[in-house]
């Protein structure tokens, strides 16, 4: 009866995350639509702890909840009187915007749909169809010991974005 | 001992030894689930009611006044006639107000401000979920709050409102940061970031291996404390909710309920983060003679009284001088203090190790101290004037 009720519980949060990703495209209020983005983001936090993955569940939403949307809410915030209109968010494109939409989500279904997802598990190479445990421990050890230097050319290159943007931003 | 020690584990389950009787296996992990929600949805509320009491009376003993006192014994009633108030008031919504957020910010603030009770450990075997991300849970759910406060303030309509929610983002974002990296020293010495594991590892000398008694561990507690404060907008950190200044804040526009979840809230936020510091810093429920939840409890009592003495003596910082203090000081404070701690695990010797981090942290601070120096004119001397 739990593993029902645990899938039930999982699919209702997924829709409500879909409504609130519709809501984030149709609200003509911006801030709505930043609401919104809120409960789509958690929604995927959730997705991640359904799987499993509870350390990216938890980044999720200390990043893109905390920090990102913050972030977007202070814009609109100070962007001029933004926060009040009300604009349509949607123009004469957007048919032809669906039509793309849809050929790309028939590529990217075509794609999901013919690959093989089980998982090289072992050192035989033997292939078993169960996800592996993603552990916090584990993942620090990979990032920090196999990984040691894709993460630090990320970590330099944010560097350099966040330098970048405050040379490009100043004014003098 | 152990039978104190232990007794609401035990108590636990028995009722689920005594369900286990006449339920099936799955639906005895829904009790059991349901029972330790139950627990702290139970908790939460009323530690929320009687610290109002608690800093009522307590600021006015400070301010040379008794505090409640008509409703019961001391005023013990005090908090119970405060929710009937509340709910009998009426429910006020502005004209221009816009109406779900309105509503929905009071509810959204009191989602993260319980759910982070989840990974407090308030004594041996007394947490709700042992995750192995404890402490990170905690961090990114109490973020959750800011959002909920712009809700508000934005949903008001009304300009002291927005301004409120504006101080309160921009403080909560800027100590966020050193609040999150002066917790890393107890991460380092206890290898995990499960809040279990970090009040284990504070447990040898019989209970009083606390982290804060190492020069590390002082300086982290001190500042985690502080950017805990910071985070409950509480004096001197309470430049989101000024009176004197932008009349409420946030919650100018609230009224009954609503307004009494609000500061549910921020006292459960008081709560947790004084639990949080006493599990990082303080050994959690770590002591010697008295049952594990007792330490607890007299741990973050203590660090409340401390919050609601700032609240008593302590005038509001200036908005520059409090984005100083995280930007400033505590943030570089908290990155040489991170340092400090790598070296006294890799240097042995008692004497090499004090020295060396007391020594560390004392410079350091001394040359953030004397960076920051505001700016004072030299006085000037009117040679000719006389």
């Amino acid at each position: 009866m739990l593993p029902i009720l645990a899938k039930l519980f999982i699919y209702g949060v997924l829709f409500l995350s879909l409504v609130a990703a519709l809501g984030v495209v149709l609200l003509p209020n911006i801030f709505h639509a930043a609401l919104c983005l809120v409960g789509t983001l958690l929604g995927i936090a959730a997705l991640y702890l359904a799987l499993q993955a509870e350390f990216i569940a938890v980044v999720q939403v200390l990043l893109y909840v905390g920090a990102v949307m913050t972030l977007v809410i202070f814009a609109i915030m100070l962007t001029h009187r933004i926060g009040d209109m009300t604009i349509p968010q949607t123009n004469k494109q957007s048919l032809p915007a669906c039509l793309a939409l849809f050929a790309f989500v028939v590529l990217i279904g075509g794609l999901l749909l013919k690959t093989d997802w089980s998982i090289l598990v072992g050192t035989g190479g033997s292939v078993a169809s169960v996800n592996p445990p993603v552990d916090t421990f584990m993942l620090g050890k990979a990032l920090l010991g196999e990984y040691v230097f894709p993460f630090e050319v990320v970590s330099v290159i944010l560097i350099a974005g966040l330098i970048g943007a405050i040379v490009v931003a100043r004014k003098d | 001992m152990i039978f104190l020690d232990q007794i609401f584990v035990n108590s636990k389950k028995a009722i689920l030894n005594l369900a286990s009787a006449f339920l099936p296996t799955d639906a005895i992990l829904i009790v059991s689930a349901l029972i330790s929600i139950g627990a702290i949805a139970a908790f939460g509320p009323f530690t929320m009611m009687y610290l109002t009491w608690f800093e009522r009376k307590l600021v006015g003993r400070i301010q040379n006044r008794i505090g409640p006192n008509r409703v019961g014994i001391f005023g013990l009633l005090q908090p119970i006639a405060d929710g009937i108030k509340m709910l009998t008031k009426e429910d006020i919504v502005p004209a221009g107000a816009d109406k779900v957020v309105h509503f929905l910010a009071p509810v959204v603030v009191v989602i993260p401000a319980l759910l982070v009770f989840s990974v407090v450990p308030f004594g041996r075997n007394m947490v709700a979920i042992d995750l192995n991300i404890g402490l990170l849970f905690f961090l990114a759910v109490s973020a959750m709050t800011t959002i909920a406060i712009f809700m508000g303030s934005w949903a008001s309509r009304n300009k002291f409102s927005l301004l409120g929610g504006m101080r309160t983002v921009a403080q909560l974002v800027s100590y966020e940061v050193p609040m999150v990296l002066a917790a890393v020293p107890a991460i380092l010495a206890s290898g995990s970031l499960s809040t279990v594991d970090i009040v284990e590892a504070q447990g040898g000398w019989n209970g009083l291996k606390w982290f804060v008694f190492t020069p590390w561990g002082f300086v982290g507690f001190l500042m985690f404390y502080l950017c805990g404060v910071a985070e409950c907008n509480r004096t001197p950190f309470d430049i989101p909710e000024a009176e004197s200044e932008i009349v409420a804040g946030f919650h100018t526009e609230y009224s009954g309920m609503k307004f009494a979840l609000w500061y549910m809230a921020e006292f459960m936020s008081v709560f947790t983060i004084s639990a949080l510091t006493a599990t990082l810093y303080l050994g959690g429920y770590q002591g010697p003679w008295l049952p594990s939840w007792a330490w607890f409890m007299i741990k973050t009592y203590a660090l409340v009284f401390v919050m609601m003495w700032f609240r008593g003596t302590l005038p509001r910082l200036r908005v520059d001088q409090m984005m100083g203090l995280a930007w400033k000081f505590l943030l570089p404070l908290t990155l040489i203090n991170i340092l400090v701690t790598g070296l006294w695990y890799f240097t042995s010797g008692l004497g090499l190790r004090l020295g060396l981090s007391i020594g560390i942290l004392l410079v350091s601070s001394w040359v953030l101290v004397l960076f920051n120096r505001p700016y004072m004119p030299e006085k000037r001397v009117y040679e000719f004037a006389e």
